[in-house]
């Protein structure tokens, strides 16, 4: 029987009743009196010198309150990047000035040049129209290769070329050269991990308000992390001193990574209202978002296997340029690195991995951290050059997948990382028994009567979730800490309110999380309450990004729990005059050890705060308690996916008619909420493969900046029921945290895009196109053009 | 600006508005019923979807003043009146249709319409209809199994919540 409550659960969501109702709280659906409204100007050309910004007729136009240019900006800090990468040359990355608005050039289409402050948004708009710009038009730098080449146009004047860092990573040169040398056979394949936009479906809102009568800062914004943007704009921005500045993460509409990161509007609105003493919003159109919205992947890449008789891989190599776009973002440069070179080991005990990776500056839109950041981008290109090195060596893929498999853990991979515990064979199997890989060759023939191709594609995957330690991560680069925090408040009554620093933003946190205090003390999940987003409330935490909210904050909410346990203990046994150590608790009662004397739960946290008859000198009163937890290792989840396509030979067109995947998440909380997190990460990943592209053109044109021309995956474009399982039965629990739970968020994202390209591979195989690759998002007309190429 | 009359969730609303206002705007900025969400500039999303007389319209494709005269109800008004979720808005809610709640609205609306529309669609049939519908959390299976739940179909034969 599945449980009804507590950890392993599926209580229906709580938050649910708001969203459904309309009654959630979205920063749009914020409005403050007297607030005004701000439209930004942006670059309509991916690179210019700015000559002249004259806003003299603009500021006389009906409405308008004050203009804003990049020189209202001078001596106010620069967007701040969060993770300092260093070169192979042991030399610090290259690190460009990034004003809230432009200054001397616009570097993308969509960069900010002015804000309109109006008493309306349509006054502000009407009122941009009538700025005018002076901005000398310069070559775009599109081309990450060309951006590189000597007397490449610079995107920034002031550094020395358009590389950000050339780093190196994992085994060295000499011993990764020989291995490929004595190599009995590799393989080779180069390939483009495609540009995605995030696309939450709330643009970006920031509502910036300021206080005269304590001189106190508010920003209300569509963020994953309230208290990593009060630090980065108060700190490094603004120099607004953190207790005078609060920032407020209502209601958010999904974020994918893209609300992670400091944006120029937070930073304008909250400085914009004190300069004006009003309150400050903007709110992001559709098409604003797609121009400045951090995008995603944009990786090219050359790997190498090399693999020796007996087809055991010897050595992995790759060579990726990683696009930053103009600006580094909040973790851009974290992404191709340490999210990106760590995971080039995958599932193999590969003996040697080196990972090449040059970050280039481009007059693009900024890159940064989307859903799996780093980890789809290393999983796609080792997933494909495995399924080729199969195909030329004529073996089964699943067969030379299992062959080199890490099957003992720990395991230290020699990029740097230790998994902790996996049973990669495991969810193999589960994936080959659900996918039903012998009847593959039944329905390859029903699609070829039909006049179809078929595919099969198999695919493995490890991701590294809830990065950390600190002090580890402080070494390579990062400029913060990755522990989170929770306090649990335990009332007088015996309700609690848990403040937490994860936010959730889809992932159900105000249910899952209740399940685990409940579980702990024995009480009902109705007395427990979450409360997350805001600076003002929730102790120091660093929010909801890598798949890391369950294994690091709920961590911390375990270990304070365990705290407030050790506390009621101490209270019950006064109560109950007998020793601490006889103390038990089950089922919300506390009781003494062999005896029928017992008090309830409410009984102890009455006393708490009631403290009449208590030991009030060994113990203070009250009964509140917070932990920090800094994880000693990342977490590893894994998981084998497979799907079969049919192609259309006279089309090109691909469609998904069988899917799986077969996931380790370890431990689960709430097997609904995880689910649910796989079925959003394989929609986004089957987008990718077959749908999604950001395209730019060769002067730096974003083409793609609404819905009519980013293919978003709609209902129809993914599997039907029928022929779709997704299975997390597969488990085994993390060693190293007290829930021994992995992190779930971001697994279809990272295991779908190599699977449905494989499937399209072998399909185009089986009609004996020889076709090695095509590039994604793996469209009719790429496909039609490799088949008739 | 221009007097418009309308029903909105069962009440009369009189307002003054201008010609260029959109219903969206209407429905948010001047009735502060913020469950009408708007999430793309090229109706394409759904996430504005209300009923007018009875029709599934994305508000952000007419103006207020259009709606002069109509009945228009939003996802404010679905709930039953005991204040209970309706069936769909249930069903929505026992298979995990949702993540982020920003799309939901618009997914509820269109989902009434096609029920009224259509009383027992199928699997191909509703992911058909949710055509004018982005939702980026879901991947839309479960979407899919509440509205199939709503309409009375037996969904427990579907594996994966």
């Amino acid at each position: 029987m599945p449980k009804d409550h507590g950890i392993g659960a599926s209580p229906k969501r709580r938050e649910d009743v708001r969203f459904l109702t309309g009654a959630g709280n979205y920063t749009d659906d914020i409005n403050i009196h007297g607030q005004a409204y701000v439209y930004f100007l942006r670059s309509d050309m991916a690179h210019g010198k700015i000559n002249k910004v004259d806003t003299e007729e603009a500021s006389k136009m009906p409405g308008v309150v004050r203009i804003f240019t990049g020189a209202d900006f001078e001596g106010v800090g620069g967007l701040p990047c969060g993770w300092q990468v260093t070169d192979k040359n042991g030399d610090p990355m290259k690190e460009p000035a990034h004003p809230v608005l432009a200054q001397g050039k616009v570097r993308h289409v969509g960069d900010p040049v002015a804000a309109v402050v109006a008493e309306s948004l349509e006054e502000a708009r009407t009122a941009a129209e009538a700025i005018e710009l002076d901005i000398e038009e310069l070559p775009a730098v599109v081309d990450m290769k060309a951006a590189l080449t000597d007397g490449a146009t610079k995107v920034h004047d002031d550094l020395s070329d358009n590389l950000c860092y050339d780093w190196q990573f994992g085994t060295d040169t000499e011993t990764t050269d020989k291995a490929f040398a004595e190599a009995a056979h590799v393989t080779t394949l180069e390939l483009v991990n495609n540009r995605l936009v995030a696309n939450p479906m709330e643009p970006r809102v920031a509502v910036g308000d300021y206080s005269r009568a304590n001189d106190e800062s508010t920003l209300y914004t569509t963020s994953q992390n309230p208290h990593v943007i009060r630090l980065l704009m108060g700190a490094f921005v603004l120099g607004i001193p953190e207790h005078k500045l609060r920032v407020v993460a209502p209601d958010v509409g999904g974020g994918f990574g893209t609300k992670i990161f400091h944006y120029a509007e937070e930073a304008f609105c909250t400085f914009a209202a004190r300069q004006i003493n009003r309150p400050v919003k903007w709110t992001a159109s559709r098409s604003e978002a797609f121009m400045s919205d951090a995008h995603g992947r944009d990786h090219v890449t050359k790997i190498e296997l090399a693999l020796d008789a007996d087809n055991n891989f010897t050595a992995v190599r790759t060579d990726t340029y990683a696009n930053m776009g103009a600006y580094l973002s909040t973790f851009a440069s974290s992404v191709p690195t340490w999210l990106h070179g760590t995971l080039m080991a995958g599932n193999y005990k590969t003996p040697a991995v080196q990972v090449n990776v040059k970050a280039v500056f481009t007059t693009t839109v900024p890159v940064d951290a989307y859903r799996g950041a780093g980890r789809p981008e290393a999983t796609f290109q080792l997933e494909r050059v495995i399924d080729k090195a199969a195909r030329e060596l004529g073996a089964d893929p699943i067969a030379l997948r299992r062959q080199n498999f890490i099957t003992e853990f720990p395991y230290e991979t020699p990029v740097a990382v230790a998994y902790d515990t996996g049973d990669y064979g495991a969810t193999m199997d589960k994936m080959e028994e659900l996918m039903d890989i012998p009847g593959f060759a039944a329905r390859r023939a029903e699609s070829e009567a039909k006049g179809k191709l078929r595919g099969l594609g198999v695919n493995c995957f490890i991701e590294a979730c809830g990065i950390a330690p600190s002090n580890l991560v402080g070494q390579l680069g990062a400029r913060a800490g990755l522990y989170d925090a929770a306090t649990v408040r335990v009332n007088a009554t015996g309700s609690i309110s848990v403040m937490v620093g994860a936010h959730s933003h889809g992932q159900g946190h105000e249910t899952a999380f209740p399940q685990v205090v409940a579980e702990m003390l024995g009480i009902d999940e109705s007395m427990i309450d979450i409360v997350h987003g805001d600076t003002s409330k929730i102790p120091f935490g660093m929010g909801t990004y890598g798949s890391r909210s369950i294994a690091v904050c709920g961590s911390a909410m375990v270990r304070a729990t365990e705290k407030i346990i050790n506390k009621a203990k101490k209270i019950a046994a006064h109560l109950l005059e007998a020793a601490e150590t006889d103390i038990e608790l089950k089922d919300g009662q506390f009781s003494v050890a062999g005896t029928d004397k017992s008090v309830a739960w409410g009984d102890v946290t009455l006393a708490a705060y009631v403290p009449h008859n208590y030991p009030l000198e060994d113990i203070e009163p009250g009964l509140e308690e917070t932990a920090f937890y800094d994880p000693s290792n990342f977490t590893y989840p894994a998981g084998a996916y497979a799907c079969e396509v049919e192609l259309d030979p006279e089309t090109g067109e691909v469609t998904i008619e069988k899917f799986v995947s077969a996931d380790d998440f370890g431990n689960v909380i709430n097997p609904m909420i995880v689910e649910g997190q796989v079925h959003g990460g394989i929609a986004q990943g089957i987008g990718q493969a077959l749908l999604e592209n950001c395209a730019y053109d060769e002067n730096g044109q974003l083409l793609s900046a609404s819905y009519m021309d980013y293919a978003m995956p709609r209902a129809d474009n993914l599997p039907h029921m029928a022929n779709y399982t997704v299975d997390h039965s597969c488990q085994t629990p993390c060693t190293h945290n007290p829930l021994g739970v992995k992190g779930c968020g971001e697994a279809g994202a990272i295991g779908s895009p190599p699977t449905v390209v494989n499937a399209v591979i072998d399909a185009l195989q089986s009609g004996g196109h020889k076709v090695e690759h095509i590039d994604m998002p793996v469209s009719p007309s790429r496909v039609w053009a490799a088949m008739n190429g | 600006m221009a007097e418009v009359t309308m029903t909105v969730n069962g009440k009369s609303v009189t307002k003054s508005v201008k010609g260029n206002t959109l219903m969206t705007d209407f429905l948010r900025d001047e009735l502060r019923l913020t469950g009408t969400h708007v999430g793309c500039d090229t109706s394409q999303c759904g996430a504005c979807n209300i009923h007018v007389n009875g029709n599934l319209v994305k508000a952000c494709t007419m103006f207020a003043g259009e709606a002069d005269g109509a009945e228009v109800s939003t996802i404010e008004g679905q709930a039953n009146a005991d204040g209970a979720l309706n069936v769909i808005q249930q069903a929505f809610q026992d298979h995990h249709g949702l993540q982020c709640g920003f799309c939901t609205p618009g997914m509820v609306m269109a989902a009434a319409s096609l029920l009224k529309e259509n009383p027992k669609p199928t699997e191909a049939e509703v992911r058909d209809y949710l055509e004018g519908n982005i939702c980026r959390c879901t991947g839309y299976h479960n979407i899919v199994k509440a509205i199939l739940a709503a309409s009375g179909q037996d969904v427990s034969g579907i594996a994966a919540e």
